[in-house]
């Protein structure tokens, strides 16, 4: 199959793509920032996906599918830029899909879609509407992204459209909210809580986007490996050192003193959980994850070892 | 004591992983310090008979179904600790815990490290469907603002646990708690406090705090009660059997009443 993947440059992205092409698939990339050292098979296209150049990769190639990874996470650029690429970038890929005969889409999402709250239940599934947006207003765009790709259900119904939540991935890469957690000086907590925080392994991750693909899927698919863990037993797995500390001076404090940035919203995100139920997605794609909680924390201790530098990350999304 | 309710933790047949975590978040390390400190009271403190322990079912999905009495939620942990320390193997029932609980800081953290998870449908049902022992006072918080002199009446029921009963084919367990109004005599609540620290109401006991007195509880358990049906019958069917439960409640609390 010749699978395009847009946002072929992020390292889920890279990871997908290798298993693409080691079951045979053809693949074409669109990012631009380029995938230094990428494999030889894989043709790249340096181009943003909202301008021409990429509408002409989709008319030149007329992919059969499309697995669109094209999107950011809160913080990584103001809020108007994020708006552009991850409602008009995702909107410019389901036009061209359409336009240019493609006939299956996977959407990568984010499970932070469903939001984190004192009042929601713990096992979120796919009927539920995104809540909390009004504390967490950065995360709008990404909510609008999903709820986009998830009318294309309705609206196109030629394309066969998967729409994935996946919940946070965790691995030797250290790239993703949860890592960021872990790779600063200290694990931010708000005194008092300690949420769940459901992970999967990054290649299990990137294994279930390719089942997703390969299996045909069509609907909405929360995405989860093992069971989720308490903020404070992750950090302990990972020997990294919590700092909770009551949320106003949190508040104050985030992005300093070897604290994450995050903005205040984001807060919500380490006081209550966010819990997928993923039982369709495992049910209808024939998905097993390989790496249990505890082996998924350990791969990422191995690659980076407590005592580490201080790092920035972005907020969850 | 410590290791007797260590070692019951460890027979507790909940899908832990190494770590001692389930898939809610239920934490054997948590569980084993909160028991520690009911058994105390359990034992020492409040003297509590637990009878009829033989008709909740020692594994697979039921539903404790009673009343409540006692300003706060003390009938609720001593149920609790019945069914973990008296039964064998131990069971863990997960109650239905007031919204206002997991936003207090760590009362969040222990109410869900110890399954006691935000009264929601959702919760309830999944509960049930993973085989779980749910507790549920279908008085909700009307029942703990019960005055002293109303401790042995019941309050109206809600009809959500038995349509939930019906769906997930669950059997009831109902029982009768006696002696928390004694334990806790409530002569009036503070709505207005209550609303300012996010509860529904402060109880007020002759000695102004809601201490409980160390009188005697007991919680007697009832024959299993099922219900065929899907659950989504008209609300007359459905008052008729929760009255059934209530009945039965009401006549558990008499013949065991002081």
């Amino acid at each position: 199959m010749k699978v395009l993947i847009p946002g072929i440059g992020g390292l889920l992205a890279r990871n997908v793509a290798r298993r693409l092409l080691a079951q045979g698939h053809r693949v074409i990339g669109i990012d631009p920032r380029g995938w230094p050292g990428a494999p030889d098979e894989i043709e790249l296209h340096p181009v943003d996906i909202r301008k021409r150049a990429a509408e002409e990769v989709f008319r030149r190639h007329r992919p059969e599918a499309v697995i669109h990874m094209a999107t950011i996470s809160a913080l990584l650029a103001d809020a108007e830029e994020r708006y552009r690429i991850n409602l008009g970038g995702t909107r410019a890929v389901f036009e061209h899909s359409s336009s240019y005969g493609v006939r299956q889409i996977v959407f990568v999402g984010r499970h932070t879609y469903y939001g984190a709250g004192p009042d929601a239940a713990l096992y979120h599934t796919e009927s539920e509407p995104p809540q909390e947006l009004g504390t967490y207003p950065e995360l709008a765009d990404l909510v609008a992204a999903d709820l986009y790709a998830a009318n294309a259900l309705w609206r196109l119904p030629a394309l066969q459209t998967a729409v994935l939540r996946i919940c946070y991935t965790l691995g030797p890469s250290g790239h993703g909210t949860l890592a960021g957690f872990l790779r600063g000086r200290f694990v931010p907590m708000v005194l008092g809580f300690d949420p769940l925080f459901h992970f999967i392994h990054e290649d299990d991750a990137a294994e279930a986007i390719v089942k997703a693909l390969t299996s045909r899927l069509r609907g909405i698919y929360n995405v989860a490996g093992p069971q989720p863990l308490p903020l404070s037993v992750i950090a302990a797995e990972a020997g990294r050192r919590t700092l909770p500390l009551p949320e106003a001076l949190l508040a104050l404090l985030v992005g300093h003193a070897g604290l994450p940035r995050l903005s205040r919203g984001a807060l919500a995100h380490i006081k209550y959980p966010i819990v997928i139920d993923a039982t369709p997605f495992r049910t209808q794609a024939g998905f097993v994850h390989r790496f249990d909680e505890l082996t998924t924390v350990r791969t990422f201790v191995d690659a980076f070892p407590p005592g580490g530098r201080s790092i920035p990350v972005p907020a969850p999304g | 004591m410590a290791d007797q309710i260590s070692a019951r933790v460890d027979r507790l047949e909940l899908p832990f992983d190494a770590r001692g975590v389930d898939d809610y978040g239920v934490s054997k390390w948590h569980l084993a310090v909160v028991f520690r400190l009911l058994a105390l009271l359990y034992r020492n403190y409040f003297h509590v008979r637990a009878e009829g322990l033989p008709h909740v079912p020692p594994r697979g999905r039921a539903m404790l179904v009673g009343n409540h009495s006692g300003g706060i939620a003390l009938d609720a942990a001593m149920v609790i600790a019945a069914c973990f320390l008296e039964l064998d193997p131990p069971r863990l029932a997960q109650g239905m815990a007031e919204k206002f609980l997991n936003r207090l800081p760590f009362s969040s953290v222990w109410t869900a490290r110890c399954g006691q998870l935000t009264g929601l449908p959702e919760h309830a049902q999944r509960l049930l469907e993973s085989d779980r022992l749910l507790m549920v006072f279908p008085e909700g918080a009307r029942g703990t603002a019960k005055l002293w002199k109303d401790r042995y009446s019941l309050v109206d029921f809600g009809t959500g646990f038995l349509r939930l009963a019906m769906k997930t084919k669950s059997p009831i367990v109902p029982f009768a708690f006696i002696g928390g109004g004694d334990a806790i005599p409530t002569v009036t609540n503070l709505y207005k406090i209550g609303k300012l620290i996010g509860a529904p109401y402060v109880p007020v006991t002759p000695w102004i705090l809601p201490l409980p007195r160390p009188v005697r509880l007991s919680v007697h358990f009832g024959e299993a009660l099922r219900f065929d049906g899907t659950g989504d019958e008209d609300d007359e069917t459905i008052q008729r059997s929760v009255d059934q439960v209530k009945e039965r409640i009401a006549a558990m609390i008499e013949r065991n009443r002081r």
